[in-house]
């Protein structure tokens, strides 16, 4: 029997504050058509219930952008985003799942458990990205993406808006790479091939 | 972090000696909820606190309410409220008595949500609010209608934006850190423990709400709550669930129509 050829899809995930938005714009623009990869994307965000974040997103990619909605199938070549208010879990490799319990690192969604769950389930095929924010959030899990095998990519704390998350996950030596902004999306471009 | 092994010998354990069933729980969240036990309650191994619930059933209570997620807040999506009041309170006064279901009621911040709804449409008075939740500790704080002091001041922002006219603050009394809510609310609630997962529908309702409480279920279990729910609705009644939550893909969806502005309440059409 012929042994199939399709190779196991990759998770790009990435956190950041309300503030890193426009990072995320940019390197959604310049993806390829068909990049083969689910996208998760995780921004710390007023408790505002409209889809402007999903409309913004949309405006910016041809690819179909979700806000989760509990047990949603997970399907590359999509955009999800975490719902406000909810955290955001990886259930099983084909589906995702909602948790409103406590805040993390006053947070919810929180980067951290978005993280640790998608570095559970998918492992080496993670790839992982923290961008600008205020807080400490992200910075381990980051480092359980890196300790599970997945890569894992900070935003130069020096070019970010607000430096101190990247650079939490720098102390932590959660980060495999350091990337200036402007070489964001052509890094990433290289790791999903 | 836990062992998938490691859960299904704590699902196990509580379902063979108490008969809580947690298997068709989602796993994710479940997995956290039991690392986060084991953190608070300092288990230097995950043998340790099986031991502890298999010999320890005083303990047995403290596990499900930890297990169990008891987050909530008064008015919490305001929006979702504003719709109750404009949309479904009318529709529920035409109706000589009004039985409501709040399930997975937690600590009962949406069902004095509900009762003040009620107050002010001026139909309390003929109203019963059923309260249950698989917890036996939490629902007790409902009988009392105490909440803490801190909470108020979202409480009001939110009762604002759901179209509350009145100052919030008539409806309790402080004391310290603590608010007690109008006994008329308290009067109008019948608080018992009901667990969706194995108890059956005991009554009819116009109205149940059952919000953020399916996303801790799989797919499967989802589906029998929800069948358990449709029993337990008067046709034309209405059910609510949390925002994040829907009845496109159920087995019962057939038998229901989404209110017009996108807030997760369905009416009950066959």
């Amino acid at each position: 029997m012929a042994k199939s050829t399709l190779k196991p899809f990759k998770v790009v995930v990435i956190g950041g504050s309300a503030g890193s938005l426009e990072v995320v714009l940019t390197i959604l623009e310049k993806l390829p058509a068909h990049p083969g990869v689910v996208f998760i994307l995780v921004f710390h965000r007023k408790n505002d219930k409209d889809s402007l974040l999903e409309n913004l997103l949309s405006h910016r990619t041809r690819l179909p952008v979700r806000e989760v909605e509990d047990k949603e199938p997970i399907l590359p070549n999509h955009i999800y985003i975490a719902p406000p208010d909810y955290h955001l879990l990886i259930e099983d490799e084909a589906s995702f799942s909602l948790d409103s319990s406590e805040k993390i690192h006053f947070s919810r969604p929180s980067i951290d458990v978005t993280f640790e769950s998608v570095a559970e389930t998918f492992r080496d095929r993670v790839i992982g990205l923290l961008l600008s924010g205020a807080n400490s959030d992200g910075a381990k899990g980051l480092l359980r993406i890196r300790e599970l095998g997945g890569y894992t990519l900070v935003q130069n704390p020096e070019q970010a808006e607000l430096g101190y998350m990247p650079q939490q996950a720098i102390n932590l030596q959660a980060a495999m790479q350091m990337v200036d902004t402007e070489a964001l999306s052509g890094v990433l471009a290289g790791l999903m091939l | 972090m836990l062992k998938e092994e490691e859960l299904d010998q704590l699902v196990n354990a509580l379902s063979e000696k108490y008969g809580y069933d947690f298997s068709h729980y989602a796993r994710a969240s479940l997995k956290r909820r039991v690392s986060r036990l084991m953190l608070m309650d300092r288990f230097p191994s995950f043998a340790e606190l099986l031991y502890k619930v298999k010999n320890d059933a005083a303990y047995l209570t403290h596990v499900v309410q930890e297990l169990t997620v008891n987050v909530t807040e008064m008015f919490r999506d305001p929006a979702l409220f504003k719709t109750l009041r404009e949309q479904v309170l009318p529709v529920l006064a035409t109706h000589p008595l009004i039985r409501i279901w709040h399930a997975g009621c937690s600590t009962g911040e949406e069902v004095y949500s509900m009762a003040i709804l009620l107050e002010e449409a001026n139909l309390l008075h003929r109203s019963r609010l059923y309260a249950t939740d698989l917890n036996p500790s939490v629902i007790e704080n409902i009988k009392k209608g105490i909440f803490p002091m801190s909470q108020m001041k979202n409480y009001s922002e939110n009762y604002l934006l759901s179209g509350g006219k009145k100052d919030f603050s008539t409806y309790y009394t402080a004391k310290y850190d603590w608010a007690k809510f109008n006994e008329k609310f308290t009067s109008s609630m019948i608080v018992a423990t009901h667990n969706l997962v194995s108890d059956r529908s005991f009554n009819e309702f116009q109205l149940i709400l059952c919000r953020n409480v399916l996303i801790y279920f799989d797919k499967t279990l989802q589906d029998r709550v929800l069948t358990l729910f449709d029993e337990s609705l008067e046709k034309l009644g209405f059910l609510v669930l949390g925002s994040k939550e829907n009845l496109r893909f159920s087995a019962i969806g057939s038998n229901y129509t989404q209110l017009e502005n996108k807030e997760k309440i369905w009416r009950k059409v066959r």
